[in-house]
């Protein structure tokens, strides 16, 4: 694909590695100068003031940040397995079979994906209130805003891209596997179980990284549904910086920089599982 | 036990075969139905109260009546402030999408024609940011725009600040020639420059992904065909590269365009409080000034505007995005 008369030469090859270069240094400076300034020892987030790791003892010994932390960590999980398994059955709903109504289906998945965070927010916001208090009236239950809502949102985002993934993957994969395995006496069951099911691991294993970063990054969905009881880390984190910028939010961006990291090399071992592009 | 035992022989008839294709659209329909039951109660019904809360009335406790439905809340799009925040979100998101798109689009090609390992790494080094927390990345940049900050070290010594000033005490006749926005380079910090800069730095990977799969598709021996033909590289460009490579142009500005025209974090973390944009107005009605319909109205008019992109991009043979 890539002869080598098509690079281009001369000034525009520079050109084209100097651009290269900036988008590189744009992308990763910020982040590093940010790591740097995490340990520094002055009052001021941007100021370098000798090195201190104690920003990192502040925030652990926050019982408001690190208990919202725990709430993250809860959510993703949850909102991650439940995605997961209802986002792979959809896929393999979708991509082996024909039904009607299907195309209905087929478009209501991708509206979660490209739908902006505020609208997500708004309606989950509304139906919430209004679940909330129905439910409470005609039962007597006494429901409120929480980890129940959040976690509730994250699936209704996730199950989307999951299904994306795991799609992905299952048209790329050929049928003949499947029929052989068909041919040869096995059950549906049987054949999915054994055949079809380990070809489409590396797939439901990206959708599930994909939704554990997701649910881990949100912040305005969460804002919204998050209840007095208990919130998530990046939630606390953007209403700290509202208030003003402070080291120990230094620290905390950091952790979840360090997160988002370990997730991404995750999911580059996922793919060289997988043997594909690293696009997907 | 094992299931090798064949199956009673079944004469193949049209019934037989319609009974299959019947069982086989249950299987399917059953393996989706939980998301599909899902998607219906936790998304497709909000999105039903949303609009249903449009055409609602807000009464004088900034509570909502579900009665009286009305158009007024639409009718308030005109007014001249909100005019305003609709068209500066809707300018802000273009020029975030031209930006992203001048600066991925070399990007993209310089990464498709490489050997394919250098490709791979390359690729990752543009997953990481892809990846990282949002939030996380637009604090950065507060903290290299803070006062007395990285950025403001820099403007000092590279004299940024007096050809800035110099640029803004020319002559009148020349002052067309200067955009406004260079005022705030000095200190981007609570201006559109500092929301454009985040928004760019936040959706950028959102355009290089498509564009890179978009280029990587094409056959390149075309391009090699089309210089042998003796166009000029601008002729190849115009009339071969980006021809084929729309599909990849047209999903990348809808993914950073339609997310910048909602934004919400970067406007509260890198712009000010004289600029409001839609994002932030919409939460300001449900939240601060509990307005209800209007803010379900403003969320009505994203979700219209989201559908006509996604309509743009499936009629230019755009595929899932």
């Amino acid at each position: 694909m890539s002869g080598s008369t098509v690079k281009p030469k001369g000034p525009v090859a520079a050109a084209l590695t100097v651009n290269a270069f900036l988008v590189y240094a744009f992308f990763f400076l910020p982040i590093v100068i940010l790591a740097v300034f995490s340990f520094s020892d002055d009052r001021l987030v941007g100021r370098w003031g000798g090195f201190t790791t104690s920003w990192y003892g502040e925030f652990w010994n926050d019982t408001e940040l690190t208990s919202s932390l725990w709430v993250s960590l809860r959510v993703a999980a949850v909102s991650t397995v439940i995605s997961v398994v209802l986002g792979t059955m959809a896929a393999l709903g979708l991509e082996r079979f024909r039904w009607k109504s299907q195309r209905f289906f087929d478009s209501v998945l991708y509206l979660p994906i490209i739908i902006p965070d505020v609208t997500m927010a708004v309606m989950m916001l509304l139906f919430f209130t209004w679940g909330i208090d129905l439910t409470n009236e005609a039962f007597g239950t006494n429901f409120a805003k929480g980890f129940a809502t959040i976690t509730l949102s994250h699936i209704a985002f996730s199950i989307s891209f999951v299904s994306v993934v795991v799609r992905a993957r299952l048209a790329g994969m050929s049928l003949e596997l499947e029929e052989a395995a068909r041919d040869l006496y096995a059950s549906r069951w049987k054949a999915f179980r054994h055949v079809t099911f380990p070809q489409i691991v590396p797939g439901i294993a990206g959708g599930a990284l994909l939704a554990l970063t997701l649910s881990l990054d949100d912040v305005v969905i969460t804002q919204f549904v998050a209840g007095p009881g208990g919130t998530t880390l990046p939630v606390r984190v953007f209403s700290l910086i509202r208030k003003g910028v402070t080291p120990v939010i230094n620290a905390v961006s950091v952790v979840m920089l360090v997160a988002s990291l370990l997730l991404v090399a995750l999911s580059v071992a996922v793919q060289r599982l997988r043997g594909g592009s690293i696009t997907g | 036990m094992n299931g090798v035992a064949p199956p009673p022989a079944v004469e193949a008839s049209p019934e037989t075969e319609r009974a299959a294709l019947r069982a086989d659209a249950w299987r399917g329909f059953l393996l989706a139905a939980p998301a599909y039951v899902y998607l219906m109660v936790f998304f497709v019904v909000p999105l039903g109260i949303v609009t249903m809360y449009s055409f609602a009335t807000r009464n004088r406790q900034g509570g909502t009546d579900l009665q009286g439905w009305n158009l007024d809340s639409y009718a308030r799009l005109d007014e001249p402030i909100v005019r305003t925040i609709l068209f500066r979100s809707l300018w802000l998101a273009v020029v975030t999408t031209v930006i992203c798109l001048v600066i991925a689009y070399p990007f993209a090609y310089f990464i498709a024609t490489r050997r394919p390992a250098v490709r791979n790494v390359m690729l990752v080094f543009v997953m990481i940011p892809f990846w990282t927390n949002f939030l996380v990345r637009n604090y950065a940049w507060r903290v290299i725009l803070e006062n007395d900050g990285i950025w403001n070290d820099a403007v000092d010594a590279t004299g940024t600040d007096t050809l800035v000033d110099w640029l803004l005490g020319l002559p009148h006749w020349i002052q067309w020639a200067i955009p406004n926005w260079i005022e705030h380079l000095p200190s981007p910090l609570f201006s559109e420059v500092g929301i454009v800069l985040g928004l760019v730095y936040g959706f950028l990977p959102f355009m290089i992904l498509p564009l890179y799969a978009a280029i990587e598709r094409i056959d390149l021996s075309l391009i090699e065909a089309s210089r042998d033909l003796y166009a000029s590289g601008r002729q190849t460009l115009r009339r071969v590269l980006i021809p084929l490579s729309m599909p990849g142009i047209v999903a990348g500005s809808i993914l950073v365009f339609v997310p910048s025209l909602g934004a919400y974090v970067t406007p509260q973390i890198l712009g000010g409080d004289k600029e409001t944009l839609l994002g932030s107005y919409i939460v300001v009605q449900f939240l601060t000034a509990r307005n209800w319909p209007f803010g379900a109205a403003l969320s009505v008019v994203l979700v219209a505007v989201m559908l006509l992109a996604t309509r743009i991009h499936f009629r230019s043979g755009g595929r899932a995005l």
